[in-house]
């Protein structure tokens, strides 16, 4: 056999190629998803309006501005008026940056129960491991709705409670998938070799091994942004909301006896609703398609 | 005066039966061995014999249920806590499989530098310097330090495992399989870089295989094991030219060769014993091609055949 290799002159067969970041190359997976890019597209749009928005049109959306349950068009008034003569146009733009918030607010509240339980019962195994996925069942089997009412009645309804008692009932689903990429990737040998080089439980589980079982739950914290909007204007429709904050769900929940009476006072907000949550939805498979490796080798 | 001193280091797994009881699987089942310093033992055995998690145990990666491992004056298993974070320095690993040993989510050179790092050895500026350093001695280029694994070929992935292991400069480096997963021509190259390392650097290899063939490439001294305890143990000449145990005969005869037809045919027959209820006998009884009765009662002690030269077997030789 020949050996070609001289140990003192390194291979120069291999050029090096510009080390493509793993977010470049994710975006490259991402942009093959073309619903994922329209829904990226749309969620953009919306984030604007929430961000810009108050400053572009600056109303005061709780003024009574013309006669009660004027239809869209009427007066320049878009969306109409709802039941108190308020500007829903007004009302959409100031609630969208509630509801947004929320949305996102509760899904890192989520996520940061939800990681935490599940990256320390699949580290360290044995009783934590016991004990947290008890805690974890316990959680899930709970009907979600009513214990976040529960939460809300108790507690009072105001925004921050609303977020807490929506990240409280979603975190079980957050942490089971946080622990069975622990599970699996505790045991692989770069992980083994870390801890042979010295490296402390902590880091190993902070950076060795959440930095690789990120992609499965930045796709499942994409995902609790939509249904914790969803489940916050459930919370609004049921009347368990601030009245003096305009979210999307609040205007829906505000507007519900005159459902029959002027029905665009509750479809604006509900169509906003879904274009967002299932913008949400699509931006979260296409991170899905992105992230995971096994569609990569496609 | 030997570097690694291990003494009836066993390792036993809990195996979780039906209505709750529990059986242990005696993974390792006092071993005990000896490596001198700059020398290579060998650890032979098919697959599932412990010869892993046997050195591994030794490393402090798998939990032991007893015995010692000194490693010069120390015993590694009695070590906790940080006392026995900065002995890992001391003895690093290579693995099998060069596509899972290192994190895809790290460029090489920081892979290489991550014990540095942990270990806080040597100090901060001179890492840099290290990192490239290692890369030069495994035969790769300082520029190849920014490139993620997966741009990297098997072989040159065994590179920068094996520039990982020496980052802490250890005594004793144990290589699991390192290149059963590389093809034929690339293994050459590892094994030849491995050899170079342990001429320049004085190290001491725990060397775990199955390939017949790259152990006599490798080794000073050979121990085979079989379901969890070593059958023969002896320096490589005598044990390849003069096997005694009936199990070591079958394996070397099992060697693919274009010799083959020359060779005497001991062929194992028959089941191996399921490890979780061994027999009270020899472990290689039910194989055994010249099995005694007595050979079932009770197990035959790994004794001096020749000196240096042990052997489990009440008839050993031909």
């Amino acid at each position: 056999m020949t050996d070609t290799f001289d140990p003192r002159k390194p291979d120069a067969e291999q050029p090096i190629e510009k080390p493509r970041s793993p977010a470049a190359e994710a975006w490259s997976m991402f942009r093959r998803n073309h619903a994922a890019v329209v829904g990226l597209i749309v969620l953009t749009i919306i984030l604007a309006i929430a961000l810009f928005g108050p400053i572009l049109y600056p109303e005061d959306p709780f003024m009574m501005v013309w006669t009660p349950f004027s239809p869209p068009g009427e007066q320049g008034y878009l969306f109409g008026t709802d039941y108190l003569g308020r500007d829903i146009m007004a009302l959409m733009i100031h609630g969208a940056r509630v509801s947004i918030t929320v949305g996102l607010a509760a899904a890192f509240v989520t996520v940061t129960i939800g990681i935490t339980v599940g990256a320390l019962a699949g580290f360290f195994r044995g009783f934590i491991e016991e004990a947290l996925m008890r805690l974890t069942e316990f959680f899930q089997v709970l009907p979600t709705l009513l214990f976040s009412m529960v939460i809300v009645a108790l507690f009072g309804a105001s925004l921050p409670m609303i977020t807490l008692a929506i990240g409280l009932v979603s975190w079980p689903a957050v942490a089971r998938v946080t622990r069975s990429e622990f599970l699996r990737i505790r045991e692989l040998e770069y992980v083994t070799a870390a801890r042979s080089g010295g490296v402390r439980n902590g880091r190993l589980i902070f950076s060795v091994i959440l930095p690789n079982a990120a992609p499965p739950i930045i796709v499942q914290a994409a995902l609790m942004v939509g249904s914790a909007i969803l489940f916050e204007a459930g919370l609004s429709f049921l009347g368990l909301t601030d009245p003096n904050v305009a979210s999307w769900g609040q205007i829906i929940g505000s507007n519900r006896p005159y459902i029959l009476d002027a029905s665009y006072t509750v479809t604006v907000p509900g169509l906003a609703i879904f274009v967002t949550v299932l913008a949400i939805s699509l931006v979260g498979d296409g991170l899905n398609d992105a992230l995971n490796p096994k569609l990569r080798a496609r | 005066m030997s570097l690694l001193e291990i003494k009836n280091l066993s390792v036993r797994f809990r195996v979780k039966r039906a209505w709750g009881k529990s059986s242990y699987l005696h993974a390792v089942d006092d071993v005990s061995l000896s490596v001198p310093r700059g020398q290579t033992l060998a650890l032979v055995g098919e697959s599932g014999s412990g010869k892993t998690t046997a050195a591994l145990a030794a490393a402090r990666l798998v939990p032991a249920a007893g015995g010692s491992v000194m490693l010069g004056d120390t015993d590694l298993l009695k070590l906790e806590g940080e006392a026995l974070r900065q002995a890992r320095a001391r003895v690093q690993v290579i693995f099998q499989d060069p596509y899972s040993s290192l994190n895809p989510r790290l460029r090489a050179g920081a892979i290489v530098r991550e014990p540095m790092d942990a270990l806080g050895t040597p100090d901060k500026p001179d890492r840099d310097a290290r990192v490239a350093e290692l890369f030069a001695q495994v035969g790769l280029r300082p520029e190849q330090r920014a490139l993620f694994p997966h741009q990297f070929s098997g072989g040159q992935r065994q590179r920068i495992g094996i520039a990982r292991a020496l980052a802490t400069s250890p005594d004793l480096i144990v290589c699991d399989e390192a290149v059963s997963a590389l093809d034929v021509a690339v293994q050459a190259q590892i094994l030849n870089l491995l050899r170079r390392l342990q001429t320049d650097l004085g190290l001491t290899y725990l060397f775990i295989s199955h390939d017949l063939g790259v152990v006599q490439h490798m080794s000073d001294r050979v121990a085979v094991m079989y379901m969890g305890r070593i059958v023969e143990e002896a320096d490589r000449i005598a044990l390849f030219s003069n096997p005694q145990h009936p199990y070591t005969q079958a394996l070397l005869a099992a060697v693919p060769s274009v010799e083959r037809a020359k060779r005497s045919g001991v062929k194992m027959t028959g089941e191996a014993p399921d490890p979780l209820n061994p027999p009270p006998g020899c472990m290689f009884a039910s194989r055994c091609p010249k099995v005694q009765p007595s050979c079932k009662a009770s197990p035959p002690p790994l004794d001096a055949q020749a000196p240096d030269h042990r052997v489990a077997c009440f008839f050993p030789g031909e």
